[in-house]
């Protein structure tokens, strides 16, 4: 279990180092939100004084930082200003949706690339490989901006699929069953387009590290036993080749994240995206801290779980064996 | 193998210098607007009319009716060659108002199209193109510059130099891009001159992305410094900076060339989805981002389709730079091993 202390201490270390680094980038900043309330006359220069005084904004950079940590103890990670209410609720209510975004995007992504990346492999030169390798680096090779407006522009000109929001207008009133079917329509498109930017790079990594695999001495003998063809492949050959995929899984956590906010801004999808997007614009600070911090989590989180499941996967961890290479 | 990396370092060079010979190509002014013509479809080049074919193609003017815009059959206009045109300044400096094309006053050609103001999304789509090409290049500078310093340093000298430099890029890696990225930038001010945000755009962006050039730089650097070449030349007296000048930046060259072919595109996409999102460089001057921004509305998105120009042109930009991304790694790492 040392393996896991280490890797969880330096998860913290690592959720620590991101927010001073907000911190750090917040004392450079020029302006605040308090700036755009002074080009208001209704507004007095004393009762600005007063707000600025009571969110702490006129304190020096590590008193804020101070406050910001015992209100993050507190489990509030700090006061929005604009919403006039403590950050974690307003970030939780959407960070729901994202979730669910991204575990759909994610599952969908593995259903796809892992099938794709073994067979690819195991047929490496046919059609359908050379195909896949084009296919894959043109889409890797294309902005996500532009898969995701290019989708959007194809959707809502075929009117294929619902766009816009979670759920239709009448929802409210429907059964359970109308309304999950409501949601599942809602999140196609945006899980489409995570999942084609995702699976193109999985697919891409699986396929050469199943080829090298596949060249392994064990995998001759394998085949000189007369394992079947499918057996060999997927019991066989891909626990060997897993440990890569699985590493990429964490990365490709973080990729899903950055790529969601994107995406849930272009479908307008009602996830952290267009929550943060808002406070950007709008220079509140906290809930900005806040969504990144949650997002750092997210990602620290996929990395860590991807360590476990590279624990649970790869012997050579559990002995220590990499560790004394 | 070599003819390719030769013939996509040519597409290269061609599209910086279509972009850079952007006014000249270009028939109008990127900013001049034509109340009369918004949401223009692109003007179309006629070679036939009553009297026959013309070598010389020809356009006729666009009138709005009740029904949409139709073309005005009674009189044509020519498309001439090397005609004047709206004053621009080449390459920034001298000030020409010759351009490749162009049809006589009351008709206009737009190749692509009109947006909302009316104004040449084709001129936009060139001029919107230096900027935003001009923005994911000097972020990849910056942040290859900066990657190259630090892990030079960090992979030559080791110790507590180098432990440092990986906790600062692990953290720097482990941040989802985009959520830092609009962080960073609400950080900023919001109204700011086009040219103090395009600063701030690239340099934002560069910093963020210092830190996986400065792991593939450290790799290199660590592997390369007990080389035998390297420690001859230190036994011979060569100083710290010395070798660091002379050897190790030559043995991360290659690396430095690939990454730049990589991180281009990928910065001109973070440049065009901050610009999408409104945070990046304002109008009146066109990047492809601010472009694409109108199609956030479903209704342009829908009606017209010619405003997916810049779109168009960012794939053919990425999808040249990442071919000679993978062109250069095949050529350049792989040469050693």
């Amino acid at each position: 279990m040392n393996y896991l202390g280490r890797r969880l201490i330096r998860a913290v270390f690592l959720l620590i180092g991101v927010s001073v680094l907000c911190f750090l980038f917040t004392g450079m900043a020029p302006g605040s939100f308090f700036d755009e309330m002074q080009l208001n006359p209704q507004i007095s220069p004393e009762t600005i004084s007063s707000l600025r005084s009571r969110y702490g904004v006129d304190q020096p950079l590590v008193m804020r930082y101070a406050r910001w940590v015992r209100s993050a103890m507190h489990a509030d990670f700090g006061y929005s200003i604009a919403y006039n209410a403590p950050v974690a609720p307003l970030l939780w209510s959407r960070a729901r949706n994202t979730l669910l975004l991204a575990t759909a995007a994610t599952i969908l992504t593995w259903l796809i690339s892992v099938p794709l990346g073994v067979w690819t492999a195991a047929r490496s030169g046919h059609m359908l490989d050379k195909g896949v390798r084009v296919g894959s680096s043109l889409v890797v090779s294309i902005p996500e901006v532009v898969i995701a407006v290019a989708l959007l522009a194809i959707v809502v000109r075929w009117r294929v699929l619902p766009v816009g929001g979670m759920t239709s207008a009448d929802n409210e009133g429907l059964s359970r069953w109308v309304r999950m079917k409501d949601i599942a329509n809602h999140i196609l498109l945006p899980t489409i387009i995570l999942t084609l930017a995702e699976s193109a790079i999985i697919v891409r990594h699986l396929r050469a590290s199943v080829l090298e695999v596949l060249g392994a001495q064990f995998v001759q003998a394998a085949r000189g036993l007369g394992i079947g063809r499918m057996r060999l492949l997927f019991h066989h050959v891909l626990p060997a080749a897993a440990s890569p995929a699985i590493s990429l899984f964490g990365f490709s956590l973080a990729g899903l994240l950055s790529g969601s906010l994107l995406v849930e801004v272009v479908c307008g999808w009602p996830g952290l995206g267009p929550l943060i997007l808002d406070a950007t614009l709008s220079r509140d600070f906290h809930l900005v801290i806040g969504g990144i911090m949650l997002s750092a989590l997210f990602m620290v989180g996929g990395n860590l779980f991807a360590d476990i499941m590279l624990l649970a996967c790869d012997p050579r961890i559990r002995t220590g064996a990499l560790d004394a290479q | 193998m070599r003819s390719k990396t030769a013939l996509l370092f040519a597409m290269v060079i061609a599209l910086h210098l279509t972009l850079l010979l952007a006014g000249f190509l270009a028939p109008c002014d990127p900013a001049a607007q034509d109340r009369n013509l918004p949401y223009a479809p692109p003007t179309r080049l006629h070679f036939v009319d009553a009297s026959g074919w013309h070598l010389r193609p020809f356009v006729y003017r666009l009138s709005a009716g009740p029904n949409g815009y139709f073309e005005d059959k009674s009189q044509s206009f020519a498309v001439h060659w090397w005609r004047g045109g709206p004053a621009y300044r080449l390459l920034g400096i001298f000030e020409i108002k010759r351009h490749l094309f162009g049809v006589d006053k009351p008709a206009t050609i737009a190749l692509l199209g009109t947006d909302g103001f009316g104004r040449d999304e084709f001129s936009r789509v060139l001029s919107g193109g230096q900027i935003s090409v001009a923005a994911g290049m000097a972020a990849t500078l910056l942040a290859l510059a900066a990657g190259t310093i630090f892990g030079v340093l960090a992979g030559y000298y080791g110790g507590w130099a180098d432990e440092s430099l990986m906790c600062a890029t692990e953290v720097f890696l482990c941040l989802p891009w985009l959520y830092f990225l609009l962080g960073v930038r609400a950080f900023l001010p919001l109204h700011l001159s086009p040219a103090r945000t395009f600063l701030l755009l690239t340099c934002v962006i560069g910093l963020i992305g210092w830190a996986r050039p400065a792991r593939l730089v450290r790799g290199i650097v660590l592997s390369a410094r007990s080389r035998n070449y390297v420690l001859a030349a230190r036994s011979f007296g060569g100083s710290d900076f010395y070798l660091m000048r002379r050897h190790l930046f030559l043995e991360v060259f290659g690396l430095l060339l690939t990454q730049a072919a990589l991180l281009v595109p990928r910065y001109i996409a973070a440049e065009v989805t901050l610009s999408f999102f409104g945070l990046g460089v304002n109008e009146p001057v066109a990047s492809w981002g601010n472009m694409l921004s109108t199609l956030q509305q479903y209704s342009v998105l829908v009606s017209y389709e010619w405003l997916l120009a810049p779109a168009a042109a960012l794939v053919v930009t990425s999808v040249i730079y990442s071919l000679l991304a993978d062109a250069l790694h095949s050529r350049l790492e792989f040469r050693s091993t």
